[in-house]
């Protein structure tokens, strides 16, 4: 799964399997921080009442 | 008792009729827990898995729950990439589907490996050269996708909506939906796919190997296609048991006849394509590897012709053209007829592609080797049945699920 795993190789499948799987995460990862952090900006500006 | 947070303006029945109505399934799923913690504590001989069925009933439910659940991709990726509006009322239930779907299938998988403590050596220590290390990704960040998915509608209750930072948390997600979804639809793609890419590498199982473009077998674009085709059929078959269960209509029927429409294309274009697939492993791929057709139909007391005719034609072609066709779509027996037939054609295409698979004799001196299943099989197979009934029954009645349920029942003025 890492780098530093014993049985990791830098060939082909590892990039592409490994890379796949890690781009999905970043993109989940930093799309869910992004709502995280916008959402608590929202509260402390309490835009609460422009909404819906 | 627990009106608060019944969403407003919602008619429920009484607490204790629910609490009655979630114990009596409550016991189904304790009986499934039961078995689950047999087989994790005393090992798979508390199966009839040998060495015949290496995959077995389990393996079945799993393909058959996550084409099933092929309707929450599909039916985001009709709304928030392909912006097919009218679906967003009913695009909250399809993620509650995909996600009862999936976590099944990866509580099935966790019973599967007989030893769930190592259950993260897949990630860990992942065998790149294998389609199911593929499947596992997906199927993990797939399910990540439905609870980012899921999580509006659970802030959307009525007393969690009064949190700002819920309130704002759930407008700011569904504003970035779209890329969540996107992302769920790649997922979806290769991790239905390589399920039926399986097929592609299985050189010792006449029955099942096909061959394909480049590194993928037909199976590959079969399995996605079958899954964004039937998916749908799962999603209005839900629905419609909801709307019997709870009396009442929840989604207009303008979105039923929409995504019935677009079923129906999927399941007849997807048909087509299967047909072809049959007729040359039939008449090349099989033949070239020293078996006729006829072999894998006869000579034993179960898997005949029929099994073929059923999955093809009348659980395939005929709920194709029911739902292509606006008169049977739009009446409302024909179309039940069409999603449930739908329904029971892909189940029945992934029984085939498992089961049937390990039963067909190889060798010369084989023999059939059909399979029943243990309880304890039987038992943790419903378990998911009775868990999706179980959350269901919570999510319609704690959040606002259907968004046109209050227009739909609203009470009658008789003056």
């Amino acid at each position: 799964m890492f780098p530093f795993n014993f049985e990791w190789v830098w060939d082909t499948a590892h990039i592409i399997f490994m890379g796949g799987l890690w781009y999905a995460i970043s993109i989940l990862g930093a799309g869910m921080a992004y709502v995280i952090v916008k959402a608590a900006m929202d509260t402390m500006n309490d835009k609460g009442e422009s909404h819906h | 008792m627990d009106s608060a947070l019944i969403p407003e303006g919602a008619d429920r029945c009484s607490f204790p009729k629910f609490a009655i109505g979630i114990s009596i399934v409550g016991a189904v799923a304790l009986w499934g827990v039961y078995a689950m913690f047999l087989c994790w504590f005393k090992g798979l001989n508390q199966t009839n898995m040998n060495d015949y069925y290496g995959f077995a009933l389990w393996i079945w439910a799993d393909l058959a729950v996550i084409a099933v659940g092929g309707g929450a991709f599909f039916t985001g990726l009709l709304k928030y990439i392909f912006k097919v509006d009218e679906l967003k009322n009913i695009i909250n239930f399809a993620v509650i589907i995909g996600f009862i779907c999936y976590s099944s299938a990866l509580l099935i998988l966790a019973i599967d490996i007989g030893q769930p403590l190592r259950g993260w050596f897949i990630f860990w220590h992942a065998n790149v050269h294998s389609m199911l290390t593929e499947v596992a990704f997906c199927l993990s960040c797939y399910f990540a996708v439905l609870t980012i998915e899921f999580i509006p509608n659970i802030l959307e209750n009525r007393q969690a909506n009064k949190v700002p930072f819920f309130h704002h948390l759930a407008h700011n997600m569904h504003g970035v939906m779209a890329i969540f979804a996107a992302t769920g639809a790649f997922l979806s793609f290769f991790h239905q796919g390589s399920l039926g890419g399986v097929a592609g590498v299985m050189y010792g199982r006449p029955f099942a190997v096909r061959e394909g473009l480049l590194i993928w077998p037909w199976t590959f674009f079969l399995f996605t296609w079958s899954a964004a085709a039937f998916g749908p059929c799962f999603t209005l078959m839900v629905t419609k048991i909801t709307e019997v269960i709870t009396g009442k209509k929840l989604v207009k029927d303008n979105v039923v006849h929409l995504l019935a429409k677009i079923s129906g294309w999927m399941i007849t274009t997807y048909i087509i394509a299967k047909i072809i697939d049959t007729i040359y492993w039939a008449m090349v791929t099989a033949p070239s590897l020293g078996f006729k057709m006829s072999h894998f139909y006869t000579n034993n007391s179960f898997y005949g012709y029929w099994i073929l005719v059923t999955e093809i034609v009348i659980c395939g072609v005929l709920p194709g053209f029911l739902l292509l066709n606006k008169s049977t779509r739009e009446n409302p027996t024909t179309r039940l007829i069409a999603i449930v037939l739908g329904v029971i054609g892909v189940c029945l295409n992934r029984w085939v592609m498992v089961l049937q698979i390990m039963a067909v004799p190889v060798m010369s001196f084989d023999t059939w080797a059909l399979y029943i299943p243990s309880w304890q099989e039987v038992a943790t197979t419903v378990l998911p049945v009775a868990y999706g009934i179980i959350l269901i029954a919570i999510t319609y009645r704690y959040l606002p699920v259907f968004p046109q349920e209050r227009e739909l029942n609203q009470p009658r003025v008789d003056q």
